[in-house]
């Protein structure tokens, strides 16, 4: 993600001046965002294709989908060989976190009339964070918009030219697109790696896939993880007032 | 076909869930043992994937190109590195061990 954000944050000036320097310090960051997620959709159009879907497939994935972190773990798991039922239920376990994320934006966001349906396809990691780092709802609601249905733009626009370049460059091994696959998988998880717990649950997942490939049919051992991660994560212990 | 039936279906149930989020009871999705398993469950997901992307060959574990592209890919992100030079510094990293036929 970029570094830019708004260079003067509250400095409690009034006036419409001040609001409209704000405002478009927001816009900014919504738009610097979109811009970077733009740039990764290439990668996933380049590897949806060359992990069997159609360029077709790969683009409607990514406009009804529209979940960067589910839409590769999909392609990873068909790639490799697992059944389509093990695919979509680790997109969907991955995708639950958007769930959250709508929970927390319901009071700020006042999903009401058709908007809603649109406000819902854009509920993600990005537009939840830019969001979220505003200091009043106004600002809330123009960084979600703005970063939501940017990121949906640029999304679309660069699967579509990533997938029509996988297509053209044949063996994906060739040009290491399998590595890739990796990389984007480190680099979804990365930021997570923040505290002990998501730590923790991270090598638990890891241990167990790596214990389990060898003895249970492909695209099993990603939901033994999910399912194992799962419940450290429910008996973890958590101290009274601890903040996540 | 069976292309298809995945995206399809993936679509809809991830739509279900953003949709789900403004619309189920606050009560039962704010519990903070369902919080903490939704929350924790892209770290268990995505480790997992890691291995088998780069691991795996069918149901057997091989060390080759893509581990040296791993490894690259988190040297890339220690120096904080952006998503897509991870992404590439990974693939060249893969490719080129491969084109001199170490890999």
């Amino acid at each position: 993600m970029p570094e830019e954000g708004p260079d003067e944050e509250g400095t409690g000036e009034e006036g419409t001046g001040a609001e409209g320097a704000a405002r478009r310090a927001v816009v900014r960051q919504g738009l610097s965002v979109a811009l970077a997620t733009g740039l990764y959709g290439v990668s996933f159009g380049a590897l949806a294709v060359t992990s069997g879907l159609t360029v077709l497939q790969s683009c409607v994935l990514s406009l009804l989908l529209f979940s960067g972190g589910s839409q590769f773990a999909l392609i990873g798991i068909l790639g490799g060989g697992g059944t389509v039922g093990a695919a979509v239920a680790a997109a969907s376990l991955l995708g639950l976190r958007n769930a959250l994320y709508g929970l927390q934006l319901t009071s700020t966001m006042q999903p009401a009339g058709w908007r809603r349906f649109v406000l819902a396809q854009v509920t993600i990691d990005e537009s939840t964070a830019v969001a979220v780092a505003q200091t009043t709802p106004p600002r809330r609601r123009l960084g979600f918009w703005v970063t939501g249905l940017g990121v949906y733009v640029g999304w679309n626009v660069m699967t579509l030219a990533g997938a029509l370049a996988g297509d053209a460059l044949g063996d994906p091994k060739r040009f290491g697109l399998d590595a890739a696959a990796s990389a984007a998988f480190v680099a979804l998880l990365w930021p997570r790696m923040r505290a002990r717990q998501p730590v923790a649950i991270a090598v638990v997942g890891a241990v167990v896939t790596t214990a389990l490939v060898p003895v249970i049919p492909q695209g099993l051992p990603v939901l033994a993880a999910a399912f194992v991660g799962a419940l450290v994560a429910w008996f973890w212990p958590r101290r009274p007032g601890e903040v996540e | 076909m069976s292309g298809w039936i995945a995206v399809l279906t993936a679509s809809v149930i991830a739509y279900a869930f953003k949709v789900g989020g403004y619309t189920v009871p606050p009560s039962f999705l704010a519990r903070p043992r369902i919080v903490a398993v939704t929350e924790m469950l892209p770290a268990a997901l995505l480790a997992s994937l890691i291995v088998l992307q780069t691991f795996a060959t069918g149901p057997h574990l091989t060390l080759d190109a893509r581990a040296a592209g791993l490894a690259v890919a988190v040297v890339a992100l220690l120096v904080r590195a952006p998503f897509i030079v991870v992404v590439i510094a990974a693939a060249v990293t893969a490719a080129g061990l491969r084109a001199l036929g170490w890999a």
